[in-house]
C-alpha cells in the first residue's frame, strides 16, 4: 500500500478529511450567508438576483462549487463509514446504565445530526438550486445589465409565504447549530490544532458561530414571511 | 448499610447476563474492591462462584481494577481507580451496577475481568526508546526543561487502565496511545524513534479494532490519572508530520 492509501485509510486520516471537508463547509456557510442576506434589501430581490447570477455563471465560484459538491458527498460518506466502524468497535454489548454528560450531547449524536442534515440539503437543494438550474424561473432585466437574469428572489419569497417551509427551515437551522456546536472544535482538534492558549478561543469562536450563523439564516425566513 | 448490587455474571454456568445480590453490614470505610470481596466470600461459603474482578496493587496505580460502576469507568469519583472508592460515597439501600469494561477489542474473559492485552501490542509495536545496555546514564546528563519534563510525566501517568476506551462511544484507544506517544514524543530520548513509533502504534491500534475519536472528551472525563485530550491533539500531529512530512522508506 502506498503511504498516502495507508495515511487515508487510517483512522486518524479518515478523522482528517472529516475534519477539511467540515471546515470547508463551515468555511461556505458563512459565505452562503452573507449572499442570503441580501433576500432582505429592500429592493424586490434586484440585488438577489444579479447574485445568484453571479454565483452561477463566474467559473471561479462555478469551480469551487463542484469542489463543495464533492466535499457534502466526502463528508457525508466517510461520515457514515466512520459511524459505522465505530459502532463495529463497541462491540455487541452495550452498558446497562449509560452515563452522558450534558456537554456531550451534540458530539455524541453528530451521525444522527448529520443525517438530518443531509436530508434537509437534499430538499434545500430540489427546492431553489436545482430550480436555479433547470426549472423554469421568469426572466427579469435590470437597469445596468446588459442581460436579463433568472428571477430566483420571486421563488424564495413564494416559498416563504408558506409557513410549513418557514418552520421547516427554522427547525433545520437548529440542527445545523447543534451539529457545528461539537463540529468546529473538534475539526480544530482533529488536525492537531490544540493549544492551551488558543484552544479557548478555538472553543468560543466556534460557539458563537455555532449560534450566530443559523440564527442569522433562519431570521431570513422568517422576516420574509412576515413581509409577505 | 444494606445495598443491592447488579453484577454482570459471565462463564461458567453463566451465559452473560446480571445477577443480583443483597449485601448487608457493607462498612462505610471499606475500599469498593473490599465490599466485593465481602461478597465473595459469602458467595464461597454458599459454595457458589465468587465474581472474577481484576486487582492488584489496591493503591491507584496499576489500573488493573477495571469496571463499569453505575455506567461510569471506575466508579463515580473524579480521578480515582475503582479501588480507590469508598463505601462512604454511597448510602444506606443503594443499588449498584456493575459492569465488565465494553469493547470489541476489550473481550469479556470472565464476569467483570477484560483481556486487555491490546493496550500491550499498542505498546509493543513502538511504545518504547532503544538505547544500548551498559553502565546506567546518569540521570541528568541531558538537560531538559522543567515544564517540558512535566507535561511529559503528566502523559506518563497513563497507567493503561482501559478507562478511556470503556467511556468513549466509539471504544476508541487514542487517549491511552496518545498519552503514549506524546511521554516520548516530549522527550529527547524518544526523538530518535519518533516518526516510526506514532505510525506504528496508531497502525497496531487500527489493526485491534479500536474505533475512531470523534473528540467526546468523556476518556479525559472518566480517566482516573486525568490525562488530557490535549494529547489526542498531539498524537494527531505527531502523526500528520510522520506522515506528510517523513521520508518515504
Amino acid at each position: 500500500m502506498s503511504w498516502f492509501s495507508k495515511f487515508i485509510t487510517s483512522s486518524i486520516g479518515q478523522k482528517v478529511v472529516m475534519s477539511l471537508t467540515g471546515l470547508f463547509l463551515t468555511l461556505f456557510l458563512a459565505v452562503h450567508l452573507l449572499g442570503n442576506l441580501q433576500l432582505l434589501q429592500d429592493d424586490g430581490g434586484e440585488a438577489f438576483n444579479v447574485y445568484a447570477y453571479f454565483m452561477t455563471h463566474n467559473p471561479l465560484i462555478k469551480t469551487i462549487s463542484y469542489v463543495l459538491y464533492a466535499s457534502i458527498l466526502l463528508h457525508a460518506i466517510q461520515g457514515i463509514l466512520i459511524w459505522r466502524s465505530n459502532k463495529a468497535a463497541r462491540g455487541t454489548h452495550r452498558y446497562a446504565v449509560n452515563h452522558v454528560r450534558s456537554t456531550e450531547r451534540a458530539s455524541r449524536n453528530m451521525a444522527w445530526i448529520g443525517i438530518v442534515i443531509f436530508v434537509f440539503i437534499l430538499l434545500h437543494l430540489y427546492q431553489f438550486w436545482f430550480q436555479m438550474h433547470w426549472g423554469n424561473l421568469v426572466y427579469v432585466e435590470y437597469d445596468g445589465y446588459t442581460h436579463p437574469v433568472k428571477d430566483l428572489y420571486v421563488l424564495v419569497a413564494d416559498s416563504y409565504k408558506n409557513l410549513g417551509f418557514v418552520v421547516f427551515y427554522v427547525i433545520s437551522m437548529g440542527v445545523v447549530g447543534f451539529h457545528l456546536w461539537h463540529g468546529f472544535w473538534s475539526l480544530f482538534q482533529t488536525i492537531g490544532l490544540n493549544h492551551s492558549k488558543y484552544t479557548p478561543l478555538i472553543k468560543g469562536i466556534g460557539g458563537a458561530y455555532a449560534v450566530v450563523v443559523p440564527l442569522l439564516f433562519a431570521v431570513i425566513p422568517v422576516v420574509m414571511y412576515l413581509k409577505s | 448499610m444494606k445495598l443491592t448490587l447488579k453484577i454482570w455474571r459471565q462463564g461458567g454456568k453463566y451465559n452473560g447476563e446480571f445477577v443480583t445480590y443483597k449485601l448487608d453490614n457493607v462498612n462505610e470505610h471499606m475500599s469498593f474492591l473490599e465490599m466485593l470481596d465481602v461478597l465473595n466470600e459469602q458467595l464461597i461459603e454458599k459454595r457458589e462462584e465468587p465474581v472474577a474482578f481484576e486487582h492488584d496493587c489496591r493503591e491507584g496505580i496499576c489500573g488493573s481494577c477495571s469496571m463499569v460502576i453505575d455506567g461510569r469507568a471506575h466508579g463515580p469519583m473524579q480521578g480515582t481507580t475503582t479501588c480507590q472508592v469508598h463505601m462512604r460515597h454511597y448510602k444506606e439501600g443503594d443499588t449498584i451496577v456493575i459492569e465488565p469494561f465494553r469493547a470489541k477489542a476489550f473481550p469479556v474473559i470472565r464476569d467483570l475481568v477484560v483481556d486487555r492485552s491490546a493496550f500491550d501490542r499498542i505498546i509493543q509495536s513502538g511504545g518504547y526508546i532503544s538505547v544500548n545496555t551498559g553502565q546506567a546514564q546518569d540521570a541528568n546528563a541531558i538537560p531538559i526543561e522543567k515544564d517540558q519534563a512535566s507535561r511529559a510525566f503528566d502523559a506518563a501517568a497513563c497507567i493503561g487502565c482501559g478507562a478511556c476506551v470503556a467511556a468513549c462511544p466509539n471504544a476508541s484507544a487514542m487517549l491511552f496511545t496518545s498519552a503514549k506517544v506524546s511521554h516520548l514524543a516530549l522527550l529527547p530520548q524518544g526523538e530518535v524513534e519518533r516518526k516510526r513509533r506514532v505510525l506504528a502504534m496508531v497502525a497496531q491500534m487500527d489493526a485491534e479494532g479500536f474505533g475512531k475519536c470523534s473528540n467526546v472528551t468523556a476518556c479525559e472525563a472518566e480517566c482516573p490519572k486525568e490525562i488530557s485530550v490535549s494529547n489526542i491533539a498531539r498524537l494527531n500531529r505527531e502523526y500528520l508530520a510522520a506522515t506528510l512530512a517523513g521520508e518515504l522508506t
